[in-house]
């Protein structure tokens, strides 16, 4: 089986990589679905196990999605894929900055963060400009759109609406553009496969999270710091990383390195990734709110696409420039 | 064929600027006359509260616009009459006709109608106490149901004298149906109807 793997050209090897993981999720949707017909209406803890399944569920659903974007990112090409994450980047920005709330003075810039700032970015990116995007928001952008705040003659609570849009600038377009970033490396050796690397960086951090998640509910520790997290405790956090890492080892066989390296790097993301997502959970209480979606419940109608995706907002950037310092390019 | 495209085209807009989210909090969508009232920030209200209805309510559905301001240049009359069929009020009052003759016709059609009885666009949080027109109509059209709505955040998308919109999650939230009290007075009432749509704010 793994010498048929081995064998088959790079495209026909994507190709059946994606078919294992459609598979797989075909599969899991299928027992969550069976799971929820089954009648449980004698057990006391009914209640908490239909919430545990609407969970589960949810995160299928945005597996499905995930790699559905991806599918048709290879499929179509380097462009279409930038032009999916600019979406995500685009419709994360928005939820952030909905639940952060600006004044009227911040309108030029915010539309010079939507529709000038995000599509700079990835065409950086598209154009292979590398030592451009990886400045051209922390350098350039920093300082160009508090001007045009200023500019709009409103000096209320002036540093913190600009460091808040700052924040959701590098967030939502600067880490989520370091996903696509990693299709146009040229690792040496590894011809055309690069869309293995992305799938490597997402499945990693996703594994690491939901064994996090799932660990945390079953080993009720107390938790770090509970005004930020009910949950989070380094138990369960050594876990999620050790999972995700040992994962990242064994994929080594789909990236450009050695199990050894594999495991380095899926560590350095994991730790970036899950600490990212803690970091983000402080930003949601000092906003008040559990989550940026809050079941689809909320006034401002947000889906929570962005409690999906921190994580991987700060693994992108971390895991994009490990390896392109790993590889000197 | 322009008119529809041009609506395809806004409704797609404002769903990827805004989400375009309606939340149904004190009544379904129904098929029944109504005169949905709300507070007005932003000309992206109407076509907020446009797209946020249901499409077969939107075509029965029409909204009132400021014959000065609507009908100053070809486009915006094009866009008014075309896309949104709107109903236009004079808001000067120089002829001898009630201002809200065009309103009486579109009721007497069966047509539902959304209002903004603030007059004008508002800049502060707090909407601006309600014109009497509610009030008119209401006392006019007993049968007629009177929604509250509440549409928030919409003044983020496109503030007074800006041209290009920014993207903000806005959501346009339907309340429970109000009445005219048996001989309730117009302040009463008025105050009454501009409490029930800044209660929304906060379900």
């Amino acid at each position: 089986m793994y010498y048929y793997l081995k064998n088959l050209t790079p495209t026909q090897q994507i190709g059946a990589l994606f078919v294992i993981v459609f598979g797989l999720l075909l599969l899991a949707s299928v027992v969550a679905f069976l799971l929820s017909v089954r009648d449980r209406s004698d057990d006391p803890n009914a209640e908490l196990w239909q919430k545990e399944l609407r969970s589960v569920d949810a995160i299928i659903r945005t597996s499905w999605l995930m790699v559905f974007v991806f599918w048709v990112g290879w499929a179509a090409g380097d462009w279409v894929a930038l032009t999916l994450f600019g979406f995500v980047s685009f419709f994360a920005l928005r939820e952030f900055l909905t639940l952060s709330p600006t004044r009227l003075g911040d309108h030029r810039s915010l539309v010079l963060a939507f529709f000038v700032v995000l599509p700079v970015q990835y065409w950086l990116i598209g154009s292979g400009h590398f030592d451009l995007f990886a400045v051209f928001i922390p350098v350039y952008v920093f300082l160009a759109l508090p001007l045009a705040s200023a500019l709009a003659n409103d000096p209320l609570r002036f540093l913190e609406r600009n460091a808040k849009l700052q924040w959701g600038i590098m967030v939502c377009i600067y880490g989520m553009s370091h996903v696509p970033a990693l299709l146009l490396l040229k690792f040496p050796g590894y011809d055309n496969r690069n869309a293995f690397m992305v799938f490597f960086l997402v499945l990693v951090v996703q594994v690491c999270m939901v064994t996090q998640h799932i660990a945390s509910r079953r080993l009720k520790r107390p938790p770090v710091a509970p005004a930020i997290s009910q949950s989070f405790n380094w138990r369960s956090w050594s876990l999620g990383i050790a999972v995700g890492s040992l994962l990242g080892a064994l994929l080594a066989g789909i990236t450009p390195w050695v199990p050894g390296t594999a495991f380095a790097a899926a560590f350095i993301a994991c730790v970036a990734g899950s600490l990212g997502h803690f970091v983000m959970k402080a930003l949601k209480r000092d906003r008040g709110i559990p989550s940026w979606g809050a079941e689809g419940r909320s006034v401002t109608g947000a889906g929570g696409l962005l409690d999906r995706v921190d994580a991987l907002c700060f693994a992108a950037p971390v895991f994009f420039h490990s390896a392109r310092w790993y590889f000197n390019l | 064929m322009l008119a529809k495209i041009m609506s395809l085209f806004l409704l797609g807009l404002i769903r990827v600027l805004t989400g375009s989210q309606a939340r149904w909090h004190g009544c379904p969508p129904k098929a029944e006359q109504r005169i949905y009232f709300a507070n007005h920030q932003s000309h992206a209200d109407l076509v907020m509260i446009w797209a946020a209805l249901p499409k077969e309510l939107r075509n029965v559905t029409r909204a009132i616009a400021a014959k000065d301001y609507w009908t100053k240049t070809p486009f915006r009359q094009w866009l008014t009459t075309a896309v949104f069929n709107v109903i236009y009020v004079s808001r000067d009052r120089s002829t001898d006709e009630d201002p809200l003759e065009p309103l009486f016709e579109a009721l007497e059609h069966g047509d539902s109608i959304i209002l903004f009885p603030e007059g004008t666009r508002g800049f502060t949080g707090e909407p601006q106490p309600f014109k009497a027109g509610l009030y008119n109509l209401a006392l006019k059209y007993p049968n007629v149901v009177l929604v509250p709505a509440w549409i928030n955040n919409v003044q983020h998308v496109l503030p007074k004298g800006e041209v290009v919109p920014v993207p903000v999650l806005c959501s346009v939230t339907f309340g429970t149906p109000m009445q005219l009290g048996a001989g309730e007075e117009r302040r009463a009432f008025l105050e009454r109807a501009r409490a029930a749509v800044v209660a929304l704010r906060d379900v």
